[in-house]
């Protein structure tokens, strides 16, 4: 190993001291950090390797082998033939109700988050502080406080068992963290800019939509990655306020997991668990830096 | 800027939602506590009867000490596990971002999606114990998830799993901040290594511990989807934590009164670990 670890850096070069042993220390770290992401890749390997094998291959076999017969028979399984409400229909209605139920729920609280941040911020009223205070001490609630009036509530505007009623609440409880992250990002925002478009005859919306949006791109992917993660994998709200006609796919996939009778076919759940998995999976791995960003800033979530 | 009319319009659908939907909805719930309310909501106030039931019920019993073991485990070798990666990643290694990532990915998947693949992966009938098995470890005993004094362990298990990269991030970003005067001068007086972490840094990432500890107890105690998930409960009520508590009581027992009580209890211990947090925190901002 090259001494890349001996470059000039802030910390960087404790851990060896003197010169002798640094590559025995190397390479037990390397052999450490190795372990650990194998252990942690484990559980995605063994959903991978599995849904690829024929059922009985499972069972006569282990989960750690490699597939003797590949099939992408337990995938279309699980996708469309899979018993989950009264019809065999797989995953498929479930997971186009989990778009149906993103999509808006994402671009209202976002939009909303990034209005009240802009007012929070560039305007002063009385009782503001406290209403900020209030809208964040709203994310760390246990959503269990809210399930009976809430359902009462979807049950007054018709809206029980829909996925428009689950758009609304998972708006409502989004509205904490978009607002935060848009709230943190406008605070530092250059005063001098917004000074100047005002002093130019920019009101109320101009200042929004030409100096402050075009200019919000990092906070925007963030609070939609963020938004689209939760809401995607939310459960609580999912199972207590949808039906057959609304599941979203994480009440989809447990329905299927955990309520099959007779023969559990563990490479169908498998394929359907990497189908639920897939999109937020696929989110993080093309934009990590802003996944972790909002985990950073929205670091409140349970 | 002072605000005029449109600002206060426009903030108001937002302000008006979370002032209903938590607060409104707070105050409701404990009401429904104080009553009788079964399968539906009665509006009788007979004071802590359901407070008193509660307490004494074996379901809730279990629950809580459920949660007891879950939470110290969970929050215990999370901590120390993502400290430890931290600081294994921060010695100027390759390919860091790589690492990072893997132990960072769980954190974007559903806990039904990963309490899938433990439900099976510790399943003695299909998962460790057979596999193990059949590769010849003929005597290989692992059944927790079936075994009821052990199946809690089981939770714990995929919930550090989950959780343990996002500590990780969050101690690294607290160890990239560190003061590095410090620490040269430690080592230019021949301090060693471990020496300057025990003395040295981790004495500096006091904050952050204090973050993680808060940030993972409370989800500790909104811990729901990945019991229904992995155990569903079981075997019998074993691995109940009062969420899932609350959720059976309120939809599937009709006792809708006591479930609001339950509720009411957890939001109280969230509110005692979170609010002095949160003061210190603002009062830090407006200090700073």
């Amino acid at each position: 190993m090259p001494d890349m670890h001996v470059a000039a850096g802030a910390i960087a070069p404790i851990g060896h001291g003197s010169t002798t042993g640094v590559d025995v220390e190397r390479i037990a770290l390397y052999g450490l950090l190795g372990v650990m992401a194998l252990l942690f890749l484990m559980p995605v390997y063994v959903m991978v390797v599995n849904s690829l094998k024929p059922l009985d291959e499972i069972r006569t076999g282990n989960l750690l082998a490699f597939p003797h017969h590949w099939t992408i028979q337990p995938w279309l399984t699980a996708w469309s033939t899979a018993q989950i409400g009264v019809q065999p229909t797989g995953l498929r209605p479930y997971f186009i109700n989990s778009f149906l139920l993103v999509v808006p729920a994402v671009t209202i609280s976002t939009l909303l988050g990034a209005l009240n941040g802009y007012i929070l911020t560039q305007f002063r009223f009385r009782g503001s502080h406290l209403l900020f205070a209030a809208i964040l001490f709203s994310v760390f609630i246990p959503f269990q406080i809210v399930l009976i009036p809430m359902a009462m509530t979807l049950g007054l505007l018709r809206l029980a068992g829909t996925v428009t009623g689950l758009v609304f609440v998972n708006v409502v409880y989004g509205i904490g963290f978009t607002t935060l992250f848009f709230r943190n990002y406008y605070a530092a925002f250059p005063v001098e800019l917004i000074r100047s478009a005002r002093i130019d005859g920019a009101g109320f919306f101009s200042v929004l939509g030409r100096v402050l949006l075009p200019n919000s791109a990092p906070i925007i992917i963030v609070t939609v990655i963020w938004q689209f993660t939760s809401v995607w994998n939310e459960f609580l709200f999912a199972a207590s306020f949808s039906d057959f006609s609304s599941f979203p796919i994480t009440v989809a996939l447990n329905n299927l997991v955990n309520s099959s009778t007779g023969v559990k076919e563990y490479n169908v759940h498998f394929a359907g668990a990497l189908v639920a998995g897939l999109p937020t999976l696929m989110v993080y791995l093309l934009s990590g830096k802003y996944f972790v960003r909002g985990l950073m800033a929205g670091s409140v979530k349970g | 800027m002072k605000a005029g009319f449109l600002p206060k319009l426009l903030l108001s659908p937002s302000a008006f939602l979370v002032l209903i939907c938590v607060y409104g909805y707070i105050m409701f719930t404990v009401y429904l506590s104080f009553t009788t309310s079964t399968m539906l909501p009665a509006y009788d106030l007979v004071g802590p009867a359901s407070y008193q039931r509660l307490v004494g019920m074996y379901n809730w019993q279990v629950s809580v000490a459920n949660l007891a073991i879950f939470a110290v485990l969970f929050i215990g070798i999370a901590g120390t596990l993502g400290l430890t990666l931290a600081i294994l990643i921060d010695q100027k290694i390759r390919a860091e971002n790589a690492f990072r990532s893997i132990f960072l990915y769980p954190m974007a998947l559903s806990l039904i999606v990963t309490g899938t693949a433990w439900k099976w992966l510790l399943d003695p009938g299909v998962g460790l114990e057979h596999s193990l098995r059949s590769l010849g470890w003929e005597s290989f005993r692992f059944g927790w998830i079936k075994t009821s004094e052990l199946a809690i362990y089981c939770v714990v298990i995929a919930a550090v799993w989950q959780t343990t990269g996002f500590v990780m991030a969050m101690f690294l970003a607290g160890l990239r901040g560190i003061d590095s005067e410090q620490v040269n001068a430690a080592r230019v007086d021949g301090a060693r290594a471990s020496q300057i972490y025990r003395r040295v840094i981790i004495p500096q990432l006091g904050p952050i511990v204090v973050s993680a500890f808060v940030i993972l107890a409370h989800m500790a105690i909104k811990s729901y989807d990945l019991v229904v998930a992995l155990t569903n409960g079981g075997p019998g009520r074993s691995t109940w934590l009062p969420s899932v508590f609350m959720y059976q009581y309120t939809f599937t027992r009709n006792e809708m009164a006591i479930g609001a009580a339950s509720s009411v209890l957890m939001l109280l211990v969230i509110g005692a670990i979170v609010l002095p947090y949160g003061l210190r925190e603002m009062r830090a901002a407006r200090d700073a």
